[in-house]
């Protein structure tokens, strides 16, 4: 396992190299650049624009920039939003809203559809499994887009009881948190629900469930110790790279309900031609994807005692 | 359920929902977009637009109504016979927020700012009617002392301009002509304008900037004008979405919404808080004049006379947008010409005598616009026109926004949609585009006739004579040349609450803070 955690670990930075070469060239290969807008710009203006931002100089060269700095842990100053730096713009703020609403998401969709999962799978056919598995189809079917607009409409206009969207930090913060919550998990609580439904199915016939059964404990233990640690393995699987997409934001949710979250940065910056801050954001996504998917892999040998890494 | 939920978060201590205001002059709005920059010379944009005129304040105001000059930071001025001197006498009593006074220094440090390459200001060009500006400006000489900016006493600014320029207070009243406190930027670099180092001169001063959250500004106490101004609190909101802004504007949480989403324009069309004006701004198309078969002009008229713009504003936009034959909005003192209206048996006839009667032989050829749901239902119902009407195939073409500028840019297109906003109220904002080799032409035209006709105009002191130099210049444009296809003059569409006193629809869509209130309920 030891072993295994480290040569992981080594293939990390490999990945994030490869990934940060691959975006950088691409996004400067894109047609237009940052300064490009309706009303044309002066050529005069135009290269001190590029001057101050080192983008006069020749692609590789801007490269080496950009590693030089990126060591020091900086990426840069944002085209678009002149006076803040990308450092500012991903960690001051929209990261750490992104990061909550995701979490909290992530542990309503985990509750939602690990209980309503397990009950389905265990008492296959019946009616439960029926009614809960129309719900899981319908919130996997019926897009956010649809959901959001739907509950700001009931919970906010109509029962006035939660903001119809907006945002503030701070502790006024959790009201304004509960619909983006609800409507970024619904899609999510379905895929678990769905997952943990079948494996529950896959493991319960086992041997070791039955000698489980055989030696006479009880039900609660069976499907909690027992059960739900084999059933669990594909909602894992599922969970590193839904987890990672839950942090990084999402653009629909966040423009719904008006949540200055990290979501709406990934598309934009790339529309805006906004370099550094599709390094950015690009980085953090992808160091966020492959840190999930080694968790992941380490929990599969946790839960699983047939995998072992060597 | 309702009351149980309510007093859940409020024992939870998150406070009840929509607490009652406790300030009453709260001016609340959706600007759109979180502002880039709130530094004068860095801004190119709307939503920073709508901030830098609450912060700043120019040597000169204007009327929220008519736009007319009104006294700003100059209490009044005088300009020469030859109107290429203006002499600006500045009021003892302006102040920066901090107390500092403002002197006609602050006003020639901080153009020579704008002006000098390295700050790269977009807007510089605003300065140009200034005598040397525009070579500064651009590099070719580094001598500030050649600029027609001069301090001839602490409140007497002397501009000196290279020809007579009667727009030139509604460029003194223009965000790039606003003193930067150049002494915070020599300081804080390009961190000054941040809500922690902030001094500016407006009737608001910054009390706050969460990023993409909200900003906050409050009476800036050091204003010569504190006295009249109504409004305590002034809350801007970035929300991009305008299905959610909208939603917070009838919620009650928003006091002002400068868009409407487009499929609810019929509904909220006819009620009060609604309102659609005319916009400083120009709809059309740019013919790439140098591509077969678009370099025939009898095409290129005939493209124009080939559709019925009322069908385009009435049936499909519907917010009151104005149909245009020209290209330069109507505005005081000038009335456009009447263009090539639509006239299919007269556009049939030119296409003919282009070489392609009833549209036989007619290359195929193709409309580029940038994707959005909007130019494309125009383009197509344009398209199908032409087809009825001309007998012509043209196919569509989008793409997104930065490649679409960059294939208009290189001329690599053969028609391509597009938007001009007016900077200020002449028509030269619009018609001096067009001259050879400006750098917003993109069409390849040239033509020396109509260069002439707008240096003549720039060199005119008489403003008749002037109207009618430019008047006949846009006659080359819409109705002889046709490098452009204009289309339809903008409406600006949005949503005000009742409670709002002192707003004014105007062309340039500005709304100057200092006239609102709030009616007490």
């Amino acid at each position: 396992m030891g072993n295994y955690l480290v040569k992981r670990l080594l293939q990390v930075p490999l990945v994030l190299i490869v990934l940060i070469t691959i975006t950088f060239f691409m996004v400067r290969f894109a047609p237009g650049g940052p300064f490009s807008g309706e009303k044309g710009i002066d050529p005069v203006i135009k290269q001190k624009l590029q001057e101050k931002y080192h983008l006069d100089k020749p692609v590789i060269q801007q490269y080496g920039i950009f590693w030089l700095n990126l060591l020091k842990g900086d990426l840069g100053p944002s085209y678009k939003e002149k006076t803040r730096s990308v450092n500012e713009i991903i960690f001051e703020s929209k990261f750490w809203v992104s990061t909550y609403l995701g979490l909290l998401a992530i542990l309503l969709a985990l509750f939602l559809g690990l209980s309503a999962g397990v009950v389905a799978g265990i008492r296959q056919n019946s009616r439960f499994d029926y009614a809960s598995m129309a719900v899981a189809m319908t919130g996997l079917s019926v897009p956010t887009f649809v959901v959001g607009p739907v509950l700001a409409l009931v919970f906010g206009r109509y029962l006035n009881v939660l903001p119809v969207a907006g945002y503030e930090s701070g502790l006024k913060s959790v009201p304004y948190m509960i619909l983006p919550a609800v409507t970024l998990s619904l899609p999510f609580a379905a895929r678990i629900a769905r997952l943990t439904r079948a494996g529950m199915l896959e493991v319960i016939n086992q041997d070791y469930i039955r000698t489980a059964w055989a030696k006479g404990l009880r039900e609660q233990v069976i499907v909690l110790r027992h059960a739900l640690r084999g059933a669990m393995l594909p909602v894992v699987s599922f969970l590193g790279p839904a987890i990672a997409a839950m942090l990084t934001g999402s653009l629909v949710v966040e423009q719904i309900f008006a949540i200055p979250g990290i979501g709406t940065a990934f598309i934009e910056s790339a529309t805006n031609r906004d370099y550094t801050l599709v390094m950015g954001t690009v980085i953090l996504f992808g160091v966020l994807l492959v840190i999930m998917n080694l968790v992941v892999d380490v929990l599969y040998g946790l839960l699983d005692p047939r995998i072992r890494y060597s | 359920m309702q009351r149980a939920l309510l007093l859940l978060l409020c024992v939870l201590g998150w406070g009840c929902p929509q607490q009652t205001q406790q300030v009453q002059q709260h001016f609340r709005f959706n600007n759109g977009a979180e502002p880039e920059t709130l530094d004068l010379h860095l801004m190119t944009g709307v939503p920073e637009n709508r901030l830098a005129t609450a912060l700043f304040e120019g040597l000169v105001n204007q009327h929220p109504e008519t736009l007319d000059p009104l006294p700003g930071v100059a209490e009044r001025w005088e300009t020469s016979e030859d109107g290429k001197v203006w002499t600006f006498h500045l009021r003892s009593d302006a102040k920066w927020s901090n107390g500092r006074a403002i002197t006609a220094e602050d006003f020639f440090v901080s153009w020579k700012r704008a002006l000098t390459p390295a700050t790269a200001c977009q807007y510089g060009y605003m300065l140009y009617p200034i005598q040397g500006a525009e070579a500064f400006h651009k590099g070719e000489r580094s001598d500030f002392s050649q600029v027609g900016v001069e301090v001839k006493s602490p409140l007497v600014l002397e501009v000196t301009l290279h020809a007579p320029c009667p727009y030139f207070l509604d460029l003194a009243a223009f965000k790039t002509l606003f003193p930067v406190p150049v002494w915070l930027v020599e300081q804080h670099g390009d961190k000054w304008s941040r809500a922690e180092n902030m001094v500016s001169n407006g009737p608001f001063k910054l009390a706050e900037w969460k990023p993409n959250e909200r900003i906050v500004m409050v009476p800036n106490e050091h204003y010569w004008n504190r006295s009249q101004l109504k409004l305590e609190k002034i809350t801007a909101y970035p929300y991009t979405a305008v299905e959610t802004s909208y939603k917070l504007f009838l919620q009650g949480e928003l006091d002002w919404i400068t868009d409407v989403p487009l499929q609810k324009i019929e509904e909220v069309k006819w009620q009060p808080q609604a309102y659609f004006t005319p916009y400083l701004g120009s709809y059309f198309y740019r013919i790439n004049v140098n591509k077969a078969p678009f370099d025939k002009v009898e095409v290129r008229q005939a493209l124009s006379m080939g559709f019925d713009r009322s069908i385009i504003t009435r049936d499909l936009l519907k917010a009151g947008q104005l149909p245009a034959t020209y290209f330069c909005p109507r505005m005081p003192g000038y009335d456009p010409p009447k263009g090539l209206a639509y006239d299919r048996a007269k556009a049939r006839e030119l296409l003919a005598k282009a070489g392609y009667p009833e549209g036989k032989g007619f290359p195929e050829v193709s409309l580029l616009y940038n994707t959005s749901e909007s130019h494309k239902q125009v383009a197509e119902n344009i398209v199908r026109q032409w087809k009825e009407n001309l007998g012509i195939t043209v196919s569509l073409q989008n793409s997104e926004w930065k490649v679409y500028l960059n294939d208009v840019d290189n001329g690599n297109y053969q028609v391509a949609r597009a938007g001009w906003i007016g900077d200020y109220t002449d028509p030269n904002t619009f018609l001096d585009m067009f001259v050879t080799g400006g750098g917003n032409n993109n069409t390849g035209w040239s033509n020396a006739r109509y260069d002439e006709l707008i240096a003549g105009a720039a060199r005119e002191a008489d403003p008749a004579a002037r109207a009618e130099l430019l008047r006949e210049a846009e006659t080359i444009l819409v109705e002889e040349e046709l490098p452009i296809i204009p289309i339809y003059i903008y409406v600006n569409k949005g949503m005000l609450a009742p409670r709002v006193e002192g707003w004014y629809g105007n062309v340039l869509d500005s709304h100057p803070y200092t006239s609102l209130s709030i009616r007490e309920e």
